[in-house]
């Protein structure tokens, strides 16, 4: 199958039907390693216990903007080639960035009240991923604001394109102002600081949240194709009783 | 395992996670469910859709 074949929305619903189950016992056998590696990691120096919260703030924080450089692609997939599956995409992924924005801030104050000694200030970084959680809302609502899904979808893709100039952002945003959160540790030149029993479970939490955002992703464009049909269904119902 | 002083923080972090991921899953699902209700619903009252019937 050539991937110009999975524009075919029922090609792409026959993948789905055979790649959900395997990927979601991935995903499961991958938190279940991650989280048995950060049970048995050791407390860190200075945090202590409270480092086991990165194992969860950290790859949530990562998909928080990889969500939105992946509803960007589709974007451009909208707007430029006019993919029939891009806004699927890009509507499928916006629930799920939201959602692991909202962890990376929810699990970053947890993690701030005992280490800083505050749920929260406004530097640099933490404002700039409380605006992009902000941005995904505002997405989201897009979608639901416009009936025509092509017209949403093309709307849509031009808002999340002006929105992806917060990922760089967010990202410098601790070299390019004074901020309380910490520089990066494991995405840098040089390679990452952080010693090897606290990087694993790290990575393999990671890699447990990026198959969770895969299998959930197809999933959710699998509902969006059906729900399509479902309106075109009800349109044709409706034309049809109309000429009757 | 000792969580130490902040044990309260730590549990909170996993109990939230945990319960997000949880709500992802089942919004998945129903809306799944939902739709193939739909579709089920408008089949059997006999509309079809025009790439089927050309399939």
């Amino acid at each position: 199958m050539a991937l110009i074949d999975l524009a075919n929305p029922t090609r792409f619903l026959a993948l789905t039907q055979r790649v959900l189950t395997p990927l979601a016992i991935a995903t499961a056998l991958a938190f279940v390693c991650g989280l048995y590696l950060a049970a048995v990691a050791p407390d860190d120096y200075q945090q202590g216990a409270t480092v086991k919260i990165m194992f969860i703030h950290v790859p949530n924080a990562w998909l928080s903007m990889a969500v939105w450089g992946v509803m960007s692609i589709a974007s451009i997939g909208t707007l430029v080639w006019r993919h029939p599956l891009a806004d699927v995409a890009a509507k499928a992924a916006a629930p799920l960035g939201a959602a692991f924005t909202f962890l990376a801030l929810v699990t970053g104050s947890l993690w701030g009240r005992p280490m800083w000694g505050t749920y929260w200030v406004w530097d640099a970084r933490l404002t700039s991923v409380l605006v992009l959680f902000l941005m995904y809302l505002g997405v989201i609502a897009l979608w639901r604001t416009v009936e025509d899904p092509a017209r949403a979808g093309r709307a849509a893709a031009v808002l999340t394109l002006v929105g992806a100039i917060n990922l760089p952002i967010i990202k410098f945003s601790v070299d390019w102002w004074n901020t309380l959160h910490q520089p990066a540790s494991v995405v840098r030149i040089g390679g990452p600081t952080i010693a090897s029993s606290i990087l694993t479970p790290l990575l393999v939490m990671a890699l447990a949240f990026l198959l969770l955002f895969v299998t959930l992703h197809l999933a959710a464009m699998r509902n969006e194709i059906l729900r399509r049909r479902v309106r075109a269904m009800y349109l044709m119902q409706a034309h049809a009783a109309q000429s009757a | 395992m000792d969580l130490g002083p902040h044990a309260t923080f730590i549990i909170a972090a996993y109990v939230i996670a945990a319960l997000v991921v949880v709500a992802l899953i089942a919004w998945v699902l129903a809306d799944h469910d939902a739709q193939r209700r739909l579709l089920g619903e408008l089949e059997a009252r006999g509309v079809t859709r025009r790439s089927k019937d050309g399939a």
